[in-house]
């Protein structure tokens, strides 16, 4: 299998069945895409599969061949911020912090499609994401924030 | 009532016992002797003095405490700790916690104990080395204002390492093999089906586990292990017979009186009864519990998710006969917790696997085993009766309270004549420690019962409560909520559907009011909800907020929706799928008001404020209803 992830092709050699979620983490060591639950309840696990975000707890590896995946590590290049990254620590929208790279994930998809959502659409696309710590209130003052910035740039370090 | 019975986690006993490796004991007549000559426990650990501070050469400090960061922000409130005695920026000191070889032992994470025992000794270490006095709050520059979470860039870009994301040369991946139901003890189990020689089996002493490769292989591999296991099972009492065997199987109650009531029950004018009942509901911590185990030259060092870590190395030092030098617990900043990890057995699996193994291993619970086999909020069960005066003043006070705990049971209402009783009952499940424990429960059947109070008295349930409230700091919160809310003014528009709570517990003060309505779809939904609180001097602003901004809502949880149901041993509803947690969508308006008082000591905030979410909720729906709610959750039938 081929898969490019982070913008980088990998030659995968493992049974097929393997949830992409194991691949990442025990494989790569991308750690950064957290299991919760492993039904596809929590969204702890969202990467960007062909830019689309999947539960990857309950995407076969083999889905993945020839497909390209965004983990939160490969958000922004280097030391840089996505504009979303940027939002959740202005809003400091953390408390704990393990659901954050799959809300993050899931709001980069969100304003790619929606740049302007209302509250309801972020509620939409958000409510299957699972935040324990129940920091609702932050997550949904930074996915406003993100979608108040101007353009899909990076932020600067 | 002394000592505090409701941790029941504390006083389990040990998960396992261990065979271990012959090689290590000398097996005399039936007896195992243990050959290494020293102490189970090892009483050396807690008295060794470790440094509080460290000074480098660049400038910046750093500040070591026993103590755990699973969310709430004790990393952050201690380095701001320091930083004030000091007269530093706060980014010129570090927090590291929970490592037992660097940090004092600061007991374990709970009962909002951070703030107000472990962040004055940093205090104090800090001003001790600036060779001055603590600083006064009225004088603080750092403590007291908000500052964001030290690791919160390391969140947002996926580099914090959480136990579960540890990884070491070398390391293998495990899988428990669990029982098919509660108490249910292995018969036999036949390893020869496992023919992949990659694979690591440890069949001891009713521990049943494999280490692989790949985490995909160990679950495989105990799944066919599971399928030609041999199980003696046991009857269990099912959730729905839960309340009956509480009452049934109570014991002889702690109990505290004041006054006489059958003279003020004869007396009464009016007289309330009521049952109350909470079931038991899961922390589910985003992050199971998870441990990466590492034996190297004789010691043992466990990176794992606990709010215990020199708990769990008493654990792990029972569990394989070592000394404390001899263990290593690292809490490298955790998954949530909840009052729910306070326990070792994840971190005594994954060392036993990597005994085993001569290889670290990495062991992540699964969502199924986080329900079932991590320990419950205690269910409750109370009996309260109660008299009214023709005054409409409360003359006598019988509260029973049955496996809830201890916290919270005595009520802060001026009443003349009281008994207050705790049952404990067989659980038929394991309970633990959670969120504000027993006060919230507690507190959840005293408020409904003095809704219910006020409701025969004729009386406005907030003037009711005022009219038997001395505690100055506790009607200060409950007429800060009343005004913010316009309690007086809301209760005159006809149908509107109101409730008010209050209650403290550790030493913090909280009210709150809300208002429901009717909704199609769910039966009621929350219009607004608002809470006052007051913990003393705050610390740090911004990170309080988001404390009881997450425990209205963790709050709203156990208030709504959440209930553990089993039937033959078995949860029906343990997985993410069947048990409903709070979601955005569920999130009401939230009005908090946060009281500032800089003439008091500060104390901790994490737990409190969840304490008057369920009771306000239930006396705004039974408002609407017509219905008295007496039980949880209030969105079941
Ligand atoms: S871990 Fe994938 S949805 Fe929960
Ligand atoms: S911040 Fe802890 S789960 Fe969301």
């Amino acid at each position: 299998m081929t898969v490019t992830i982070n913008g980088q092709a990998h030659q995968l050699t493992t049974a097929p069945d393997r949830p992409l979620l194991d691949v990442l983490r025990e494989d790569l060591g991308l750690t950064g895409t957290k299991y919760g639950c492993g039904e596809g309840q929590c969204r702890a696990c969202t990467v960007l599969l062909n830019g689309k975000p999947v539960t990857s707890c309950l995407t076969p590896v083999r889905l993945a061949d020839g497909k390209s995946v965004t983990t939160i590590e490969g958000l922004a290049p280097g030391d840089r911020l996505h504009r979303v990254q940027q939002a959740f620590l202005d809003a400091e929208a953390m408390q704990c912090g393990y659901c954050v790279p799959g809300m993050i994930l899931r709001t980069v998809s969100l304003l790619e499609a929606t740049p302007h959502p209302t509250d309801a659409q972020i509620i939409d696309a958000l409510n299957g994401n699972l935040c324990r710590c129940c920091g609702y209130v932050r997550i949904l003052d930074a996915v406003r924030r993100a979608a108040q910035q101007e353009g899909g740039r990076p932020h600067a370090e | 009532m002394p000592n505090e019975p409701e941790r029941y986690e504390l006083f389990e006993a040990p998960p396992y016992q261990f065979q271990l490796n012959r090689r290590d004991f000398l097996e005399v007549a039936g007896f195992v002797i243990c050959l290494t000559a020293t102490p189970l426990l090892d009483a050396q650990t807690a008295a060794k003095p470790r440094a509080r501070l460290a000074f480098a050469a660049d400038g910046t400090v750093t500040v070591f405490a026993g103590k755990v960061e699973v969310g709430q922000g004790a990393a952050t409130e201690l380095a701001m700790a320091v930083a004030e005695e000091l007269r530093l920026p706060v980014s010129k000191v570090r927090a590291v916690l929970g490592d037992t070889d660097l940090c004092p032992n600061d007991g374990i994470t709970a009962g909002s104990r951070t703030t107000p025992a472990t962040v004055p000794e940093a205090r104090k270490a800090a001003a001790a080395h600036r060779g001055g006095e603590l600083s006064p709050p009225p004088a603080w520059k750092t403590l007291g204002q908000s500052h964001p979470a030290q690791n919160a860039r390391a969140i947002v870009t996926g580099r914090h390492q959480y136990p579960s994301d540890i990884r070491r040369p070398g390391m293998l991946y495990a899988a428990v093999l669990r029982p098919p139901s509660f108490g249910a003890k292995l018969l036999s189990i036949d390893p020869s089906v496992l023919k992949d020689k990659s694979l690591t089996v440890v069949n001891d002493n009713g521990f049943v586990a494999v280490a692989a490769p790949t985490s995909f292989a160990a679950r495989q591999a105990v799944a066919t292990l599971a399928a030609a296991a041999r199980w003696e099972t046991k009857p269990h009492p099912a959730s729905a017979d839960l309340f009956r065997v509480l009452k049934e199987t109570a014991t002889n109650p702690r109990e505290n009186k004041r006054g006489d009531l059958a003279p003020a029950f004869a007396a009464a004018s009016k007289q309330s009864r009521g049952t109350y009942q909470t079931p038991y509901i899961q922390h589910a911590p985003m992050e199971p519990r998870a441990a990466v185990a590492e034996w190297l030259d004789g010691k043992l060092t466990v990176w794992t998710g606990t709010q215990n870590p020199f708990g769990v190395q008493q654990q792990l030092q029972q569990a394989f006969r070592l000394s404390a030098e001899q263990v290593r617990v690292i809490e490298p900043g955790s998954g949530g917790g909840f009052g729910g990890k306070h326990t070792g057995e994840v971190a005594i699996e994954a060392a036993r696997l990597a005994k085993e193994a001569g290889k670290p291993v990495h062991l992540r619970w699964t969502r199924a085993e986080e329900f079932a086999w991590a320990y419950c909020r205690p269910a409750g069960l109370w009996e309260i009766q109660a008299a009214l005066d023709a005054n409409g003043r409360l003359t006598a006070w019988d509260f029973a309270s049955y496996n809830a705990g201890t916290a919270g049971l005595e009520s802060p209402y001026r009443i003349p004549n009281t008994r207050t009783r705790f049952f404990r009952s067989d659980s038929p499940l394991r309970e633990g420690s959670y969120r504000g424990i027993a006060a919230t429960t507690n507190n959840f059947a005293r408020e409904c019962a003095m809704d219910e109070l006020a409701a025969l008295a004729g009386q406005d349930p907030l003037d009711f409560r005022l009219a038997h409230l001395d505690n100055p700091r506790l009607r200060d919160v409950l007429v800060a909520v009343a005004e913010k809310f316009n309690w007086k003014s809301r209760r005159q528009k006809p149908g509107a559907a109101l409730g008010i709570a209050a209650g403290f517990e550790k030493g913090s003060y909280v009210a709150a009011c809300v208002e429901v309505a009717k909704d199609a779809k769910s039966g009621f939904a929350i219009r607004d909800f608002h809470m006052a609180y007051e913990c003393g001097a705050i610390l740090n602003p911004s990170n309080l907020r988001a404390q009881v901004e997450g425990a209205i809502i963790q709050g709203l949880g156990g208030a709504l929706m959440e209930s553990i149901e089993f039937v033959n041993g078995r949860l029906t509803n343990g997985s993410f799928t069947a048990y409903r947690l709070p979601r955005l969508r569920d999130v009401p308006p939230l009005t908090i008001t946060l009281l500032d008082r800089k003439d008091l000591p500060s104390v901790g905030a994490g737990e409190t404020p969840i304490i008057v979410v369920a009771p306000a909720l239930a006396a705004a729906v039974s408002a609407l209803t017509g219905q008295r709610r007496r039980s949880l959750p209030l969105r079941s039938a």
